[in-house]
Order: structure tokens, then C-alpha cells, then sequence
């Protein structure tokens, strides 16, 4: 144990009085991210739990792990490279982006937390590598960077930092970059900006009239063969993320279930009522439905608390994104619209579920009287 | 009160903006561009200046009951002024004011300096007073207008200002963005005020 020798020797200076006290939060964000603090709440209620947020935010970067790695080969599929060749291109090109957000979050975090004293904490891990999987390939680097910062600073510190943004911060580095520099982002020129080569991805196609279901197979969407963002592809991976996510219980198996049954069932009227061409599990396996399902609208901060309001907000979720992306044709994508704006409505969504319950109560007491 | 201090008070510190959140309908709706922005702002500083003395001049003879209704005919006929004035010289930029020239009517900054001011005060403290609102008003008009035109376009005033290496932010030209660089001035300005802070 040298390292964690070095780090008691080197502790005072950065504790209260050192020397170097003013930079206590990067300290310790570093000493905690290494090893499991011993420090104990002294006070109010609190859960006893071997998972603290660090490891918490661990586990999602694993599990986001296959959808990156698969995303990775993708790019480097439709560069039309083969094997380990394709990996090791898409690496290259997702490389930069990863290395951008998390340079430009991880410099803000840090500067506002010591700034106000706060800890520092691995939140940002998570949405820093979320940011490069929901944009498309070969989108300019300083967009990238730009995004993350405004995403950090007006969706993350003016609230208060982690744990009080009302919006998902990686959704929302998306939707400044998309309103923003939509030709750069969506489109049919940006996807393989790689060597030259463009193509429509599965949601333009499906949202252009005439479009048949020969254009993307299930079979290929489900793998994810199909052009896309860089995380979004393939249900398979994500679905392998989603199960550690389940498995460890950090995320909430209600919301997870109830998006895929609202995207089904508004899938299903489109499909009976003849607004759309495509089954209903169509919908849950092309553009970045399950992602959002499995990553996004999971998000313990700006997802709704209770249970059954999680089973509302995500079923709205769903429902939103499926409708968004029939029924209007300037936005092909509708999952990132419909998980924003849900988050804007969690909060209502609790309390109305808080509120109804205080007074289901209140009427049994005047029952029993 | 001091002449200076009513003067200086709405520029920042009681500033109707960014302190009391009032006229943010149209800081939000006219600031895409600079020009629309200053015009806009000369015409509140006038119609604020003007209401302000009128009023205070009435304000002995006006009965309390009907004040609402003198106020109101008196803000309009100003504004009907400012609104004929800017179509009859600057056509272009009155078609894109669009209807926020005529709905200064309903500017909160307007009538609530001459209920809050100017029904208690002299001509000249009211008169004062207004300029300095409708200034205070302007400022963050034209602060925000320059940020929006500047990044949103890559232009001042029309003119091209950044080069072609410069890609338009287009969510600059959404009124969302005004909104946040309203916020973002707030937070500046809270931090050098620090008894506006709320705990």
C-alpha cells in the first residue's frame, strides 16, 4: 500500500492550515476516487449501503462499457473497414471527443467545487462519457466542448452542482449542440463525415415519405449495423449494460420497463391507426430509444422519486418519444425531447403522487372514526 | 431624495430588469438584433420619461379612484406617438418591433414607476426617475443584443464582425437563450451585490 502511504503523508498539507489548503477539494476528490473514504455521516437519517455515489457512478461507466466498444467498431464498419481494423479506427475517432468532454467538464467541476468548498465527486464521469455516445461522428471537437461547458455551468452548477440539476446534463449538452449547429448535428451530411462518405441514418430514413422497412432490417437494428450516434446502435450492448445496471440495482428496473411499455403501446396505436408504416418494437430498436430507455431516463437525480410516479414518468417518456417521432416530421428523433421534458415534469409528477397518497390516508382515519 | 441617487438607484442596484424582473417579455422577444434593441430602448426611456412628469403634474388633481384610467390614457397616447414616429422614420426597423412598440402599454416598468414614484414625487425627481428606469431597461436590452446579434449572427449592427471561421450559434436567435443570458447577467450581478443575495 505505497500510494495510499503517500497520501497520509502528503494529507496535511492539503487539510485545514496546510499549505496548500485551498485546493482540499481536488484533493480529496482524488483521495476518495482511489480509495473508499472511512469517514462516517455523524448525523440525520441515513441509509447504511456499501455503495456510495462513487461506486454508483462506477457501475454505470461499466456498463456503458459494450454500447461504447460496439459503438467504436461501428464507426469504423461504415467506414468500410473490417475486424479489428474497424475497432481501431472508431477508437481514433472517438478518442478526441471523449478526451474533449471530459477535459472541459472535469476543468469546470473542479473549479466550481473549489470554489465553494464542495467535494468533488465521479457525477461527471458518467456524463462526460455520455456526451460523446449520443453525438454523431466526426461532429466538430470545440461543439463538443462548447456543449459540455454550457451543459455543466446552466444545466449543473447554477442549480447547485450534483444531485440538484433539474435536467439530465448530458441531454442537455445535446440539445444546445443540436439548436444550436443543427447542420452540423442531425442531417443527412454528418454521420460519416469520416473519409467522405454520408448516408441518411434509420430515423431520417424512416421519416422520409415512402420509406419501407427494407431500408434497415430488425435483425441489423438489433445488433446495431445500422449508422447512428456513436452509443446508440446496438440494442444488444445496451440491453448487456442494462442488465449490470438491473443486476446492481442502481438503476430503476420501473422506469426502464414502463419507457419500453409506453414506446410499445403509442407504437402500437400509430401502427393500428395507420400513422406509420412500422411495428411498435420497431421503434424501440432504431435511433436512441433504448439508450435514452437504459442511460437517460434512469438518472436517480432528475427522474421522478416515487413509484408510482416512476412508472408515469417513464411510461410518458416512452409515449412522448414515439409520438414526437411519428407525428412530427422536422424532428426524426424524439427521445431526447421527451426525456427533457419529463424531467421538467418530474417533480409535478411527485407531487401529485405525495399529495394523493396523504390523502388516501386522510380519508381512511375518517373511515375508522 | 437626492437627485444623483435616483438617478444612479435604476441603473444597477434597483435595476427593473435584472433586480425586480420586470419588462421580461420584451428583453426577451426584440434583443435577436442590436438595432431593433436600442430602439426599443429609446423609445421605453421616452415613453417612462414623459408618463412619469405628465403624471406627477396630474397627481394633485387626479382622484385616486380613476387614476388607473388616467394613467392608462396618457401611457397610450405616448406610445401611440413613439409607434407613428418610428413607422413614419424607421420603417424597418418598426416592422420588426412588430407589435412590441404597441404593447410597451402593458410594460410593468411603465405604469409601476408611476404608481411606485410618481404620484408621490415632483415633476422633475419623477422625470428623473423615468429616464433612469427606461435607461436602466435599455442597458440590459442592449447588453443582451449584443451577446445574441454578435454570436447568434457573427455581426454588430449588421456589420460583419466575426470572420468566416466563425460558425452562428443559431440557438442564439431562440428567445430560450435570452432568457439564460438575463440569468447569466443576474448572476454577475449578485455577486458584486451581496445584499441582493436571498439566503
Amino acid at each position: 500500500m505505497g500510494m495510499r502511504n503517500f497520501i497520509d503523508k502528503i494529507k496535511p498539507t492539503f487539510s485545514k492550515g496546510g499549505k496548500l489548503s485551498f485546493l482540499h477539494s481536488t484533493f480529496e476528490g482524488f483521495e476518495t476516487f482511489l480509495y473508499v473514504p472511512n469517514t462516517v455521516t455523524k448525523k440525520g437519517a441515513h441509509i447504511r449501503d456499501c455503495n456510495d455515489i462513487k461506486r454508483v457512478m462506477i457501475m454505470v461507466v461499466l456498463a456503458l462499457v459494450p454500447a461504447l466498444l460496439f459503438g467504436m467498431w461501428n464507426v469504423g464498419y461504415f467506414a468500410g473497414r473490417v475486424g479489428f481494423d474497424a475497432f481501431w479506427f472508431g477508437f481514433l475517432e472517438v478518442l478526441p471527443m471523449i478526451i474533449v468532454s471530459y477535459g472541459v467538464g472535469l476543468s469546470i467541476e473542479f473549479a466550481f467545487a473549489q470554489k465553494r468548498g464542495h467535494e468533488i465527486n465521479e457525477g461527471f464521469l458518467v456524463t462526460g462519457l455520455l456526451i460523446p455516445m449520443i453525438m454523431p461522428v466526426g461532429v466538430p471537437l470545440w461543439i463538443v466542448g462548447l456543449s459540455t461547458a454550457f451543459a455543466v455551468i446552466i444545466g449543473k452548477e447554477v442549480f447547485g452542482g450534483t444531485g440538484m440539476n433539474v435536467f439530465n446534463p448530458a441531454l442537455l449538452a445535446r440539445a444546445f449542440a443540436f439548436f444550436a449547429y443543427t447542420p452540423q448535428m442531425s442531417g443527412e451530411k454528418v454521420w460519416y463525415a469520416v473519409d467522405g462518405m454520408t448516408g441518411a441514418t434509420a430515423l431520417d430514413y424512416m421519416s422520409q415519405p415512402g420509406a419501407t422497412m427494407e431500408g434497415f432490417s430488425v435483425c441489423d437494428a438489433f445488433l446495431g449495423t445500422i449508422p447512428g450516434c456513436v452509443g446508440e446502435t446496438s440494442t444488444l450492448a445496451i440491453l448487456l449494460g442494462a442488465a449490470l445496471l438491473l443486476f446492481t440495482g442502481v438503476a430503476s428496473w420501473r422506469i426502464m420497463l414502463s419507457v419500453f411499455v409506453g414506446g410499445l403501446a403509442f407504437g402500437y396505436l400509430f401502427d393500428i391507426t395507420g400513422w406509420t408504416e412500422y411495428p411498435a418494437y420497431y421503434h424501440l430498436l432504431v435511433g436512441g430509444f433504448a439508450f435514452g430507455a437504459v442511460f437517460m431516463a434512469t438518472d436517480p437525480v432528475t427522474s421522478a422519486q416515487t413509484n408510482t410516479g416512476k412508472w408515469i414518468y417513464g411510461f410518458m417518456i416512452g409515449a412522448l418519444a414515439v409520438s414526437v417521432r411519428v407525428l412530427n416530421p422536422a424532428y426524426p428523433e424524439g427521445m431526447m425531447l421527451a426525456i427533457l421534458f419529463m424531467n421538467a415534469l418530474a417533480p409535478l409528477i411527485d407531487y401529485f403522487v405525495v399529495d394523493r397518497s396523504i390523502a388516501r390516508r386522510k380519508k381512511l382515519i375518517k373511515n375508522v372514526k | 431624495m437626492k437627485l444623483s441617487k435616483n438617478f444612479t438607484n435604476p441603473l444597477a442596484a434597483n435595476n427593473p430588469i435584472i433586480v425586480q424582473i420586470l419588462g421580461i417579455c420584451s428583453a426577451l422577444a426584440v434583443t435577436v438584433k442590436l438595432e431593433p434593441a436600442v430602439v426599443m430602448g429609446l423609445s421605453v426611456i421616452f415613453v417612462t420619461a414623459f408618463s412619469n412628469l405628465i403624471m406627477s403634474l396630474l397627481r394633485n388633481g387626479v382622484p385616486s379612484r380613476i387614476r388607473i384610467i388616467v394613467q392608462l390614457v396618457v401611457i397610450a397616447t405616448l406610445v401611440i406617438v413613439v409607434d407613428q414616429v418610428l413607422k413614419a422614420f424607421m420603417y424597418d426597423v418598426s416592422k420588426q418591433l412588430s407589435v412590441y412598440v404597441g404593447l410597451i402599454i402593458t410594460n410593468c416598468i411603465v405604469m409601476g414607476r408611476v404608481e411606485a414614484f410618481a404620484l408621490g414625487n415632483k415633476p422633475m425627481d419623477s422625470f428623473i426617475d423615468g429616464i433612469a428606469n427606461g435607461i436602466g431597461y435599455a442597458l440590459i436590452l442592449i447588453i443582451v443584443a449584443f451577446f445574441r446579434e454578435l454570436f447568434g449572427s457573427g455581426t454588430l449592427f449588421g456589420i460583419q464582425v466575426l470572420g468566416d471561421w466563425y460558425t452562428p450559434n443559431s440557438l442564439m436567435l431562440f428567445p430560450p437563450m435570452a432568457l439564460i443570458i438575463v440569468g447569466c447577467i443576474i448572476w454577475v450581478h449578485r455577486s458584486f451585490n451581496k445584499d441582493l443575495q436571498e439566503k
